[in-house]
């Protein structure tokens, strides 16, 4: 490091005088991490690990009396056909939303990098379901979808698609794939921000190289586009699932889980454990599950980097 | 038109057919991309735009079979109940509530972030690099699995039901993701203009607040657009630590909003847009910013 001096030029007598500046420089960045170190510890590690450890008993939320009962509560969730089918559930969004994300999002920056007058318009449009509160997006698609007045059953009544008002978010088949339209329209803007940014990084020359060479339109895109954009797209497949492994708030305002626990995910499983049923350590149990969930996620995306990685 | 002249190279004989044939063909081309820019323009902003209507048309039209997409006068009579009426008085609380938790939240983060992001940057060592891939990883936590203890916690210190306390537990994602914006920011900037400063007798910290800063000012504007739009986004958190008009934000607000005034539903789109504009407004006239963030947070990692 540039402040620690040659031990070899000092003096023996004022070596000890030099280690301790020395130490003390070296503890400067540890000083100025401080503060960050302080929040991530206090207000993220430590109630990890607290969780970690309220998992393993019975703990009431409204009493001090918590009995050890080891991995019963891990035993009861893999015996529990509920939590099965939130997996389930959170799998249906997760899979349904990212994957719809990922192929609009690439679409639309596709459409995007080629020039025409408005393209720079449409480009900044994409802001605005980005930077829409998702509590909000939330309301507005729960208006769209409303049974008796809503616009999507006035719009498909109208154009004769559909014959008569449906119950979007009532129906039990129907209602996730609904959310997962409502969380579509939010978020493949993200994925399209972050290729059309990618994008711009190709060489155009590259693309004509090719096409002198006589590469066909989707040669050049697997060839070409594909490679160049690969690092965005993988960093928004792994922000996007994270989030959508984790999702409430959209689930909480547009359906609280209904119909018939039919859009229940995880977070949700865990909220109501704790805040309904007043059960911490069941609850912090199904929370670590949805942890362990998101890092096999994460786990085989970083596999998948690497592989590609070494490939090409 | 002679069809068989192959000797002549092929751009050197565009024939009024062939010239036109291809002026069709980009014809067809240009019009197929307005169509497609019309349908992204129509899928990107009618739910909103829908959202915005419904906000000012008389309720009566609203609800009216079959619908009438645009209505005959427009109402400002929700806007007005929102900012003045009775029927408004936990909005407007909430929204104080959220400019304030966003304000400190990001005060916070953005001080505890400048500093280790700078530290990350200026000093890189393994043991440093290692420590900001554990605090990205805490963005793979999901909130409920430290919602519990930090439940206990904010109850033991009294700080339940408090904008303080939930911008205290929003500092907890707010802190990394910043640290990580302002590394990439500062990683640009050459040390040796810091190094000049110091030849000239500036001590580090004066180095860093004279020459550091001011350039990264850019990175510094991105950061507080990013913590000012999270903490505004946040709902789960908020839903738990707040239980009053004291600390209760506007997501909490608008998603009670819409079961409390469920029969007018022109009233909850008000508060859609209301609550929806500081953070639009924000993104729109700092997108440069916004753009800069997401691949500064995105393309390098």
């Amino acid at each position: 490091m540039a402040g620690v001096p040659e031990p070899v030029t000092v003096p023996a007598r004022r070596a000890p005088r030099l280690l301790a500046r020395a130490a003390r420089r070296a503890s400067v960045p540890w000083l100025m991490l401080l503060p960050a170190l302080a929040v991530v510890g206090g207000v993220v590690g430590y109630p990890f690990f607290r969780t970690l450890y309220l998992s393993f008993f019975n703990a009431p939320l409204l009493s001090h009396v918590r009995t050890a009962v080891g991995l019963g509560n891990y035993l009861h969730a893999f015996q529990s056909a509920e939590f099965r089918a939130d997996v389930v559930h959170t799998l249906h969004f997760t899979v349904g939303s990212i994957g719809l994300e990922l192929v609009l999002g690439v679409a639309v920056a596709l459409f995007l990098n080629r020039p025409f007058v408005g393209q720079r318009f449409l480009r900044a449009m994409l802001i605005l379901p980005l930077a829409l509160p998702t509590v909000v997006n939330a309301v507005m698609w729960r208006w769209i979808y409303n049974p008796e007045y809503g616009a999507l059953n006035a719009l498909l009544t109208q154009t004769h698609i559909l014959g008569s008002y449906r119950t979007w978010l009532g129906t039990p088949g129907l209602a996730m794939n609904m959310i997962i339209v409502a969380d579509v329209w939010k978020n493949f803007t993200l994925v399209a921000l972050l290729v059309l940014a990618a994008l711009q990084t190709i060489p155009v020359e590259l693309h004509d190289a090719a096409r002198v060479d006589g590469a066909g339109g989707w040669q050049r895109f697997r060839f070409i586009t594909l490679p160049g954009i690969r690092p965005a797209l993988l960093v928004a497949l792994v922000l996007r699932t994270v989030e959508a492994l984790k999702v409430f708030d959209i689930i909480y305002v547009m359906t609280r889980g209904g119909p018939a626990s039919s859009t229940k995910t995880l977070s949700f499983l865990v909220y109501d454990e704790a805040f309904s049923f007043l059960k911490l350590g069941s609850a912090a149990a199904y929370a670590f599950l949805t942890v362990a969930l998101i890092m096999v996620f994460v786990g085989v995306y970083i596999r998948l980097l690497q592989s590609r990685g070494v490939a090409g | 038109m002679r069809a068989d002249a192959p000797a002549r190279p092929r751009r050197a004989a565009p024939g009024p057919a062939r010239s036109a044939a291809r002026r069709r063909r980009q014809v067809t081309a240009s019009v197929l991309t307005y169509l497609a820019a019309l349908l992204l323009l129509g899928f990107l902003v009618a739910p909103f735009l829908w959202l915005l209507i419904s906000s000012v048309a008389p309720l009566a039209d609203l609800i009216q079979r079959p619908l009438h997409w645009i209505p005959p006068h427009a109402t400002f009579q929700r806007y007005a109940t929102i900012f003045f009426g009775a029927d408004g008085r936990d909005f407007r609380f909430a929204l104080r509530n959220s400019a304030l938790v966003a304000g400190i939240a990001t005060s916070i983060s953005l001080v505890a972030g400048m500093l280790g992001a700078y530290a990350l940057s200026r000093y890189p060592s393994r043991g440093r690099s290692g420590l900001l891939y554990v605090m990205l990883a805490t963005y793979m936590t999901p909130p409920v699995a430290i919602l519990l203890p930090i439940y206990l916690m904010l109850g033991r210190l009294g700080l339940l039901n408090s904008v303080l306390g939930l911008a205290l537990v929003y500092t907890s994602f707010l802190t990394p993701f910043l640290t990580w914006i302002l590394k990439g920011f500062f990683d640009a900037i050459p040390e040796e203009m810091e190094e000049a400063a110091r030849i000239d007798g500036a001590s580090r910290l004066g180095s860093m607040v004279r020459v550091t800063l001011p350039l990264s000012l850019p990175g510094v504007i991105t950061a507080i657009l990013f913590g000012v739009i999270l903490a505004w986004d946040e709902f789960l958190y908020a839903l738990i630590f707040t239980s009053s008009t004291a600390a209760k934000t506007l997501p909490v607000a608008i998603s009670e909003f819409t079961s409390r005034f469920a029969v007018d539903y022109g009233l909850m789109a008000a508060g859609g847009i209301v609550a929806a504009l500081p953070p639009l407004i924000l993104a729109f006239a700092l997108q440069r910013y916004l753009i800069a963030g997401l691949t500064a947070g995105g393309v390098k990692g």
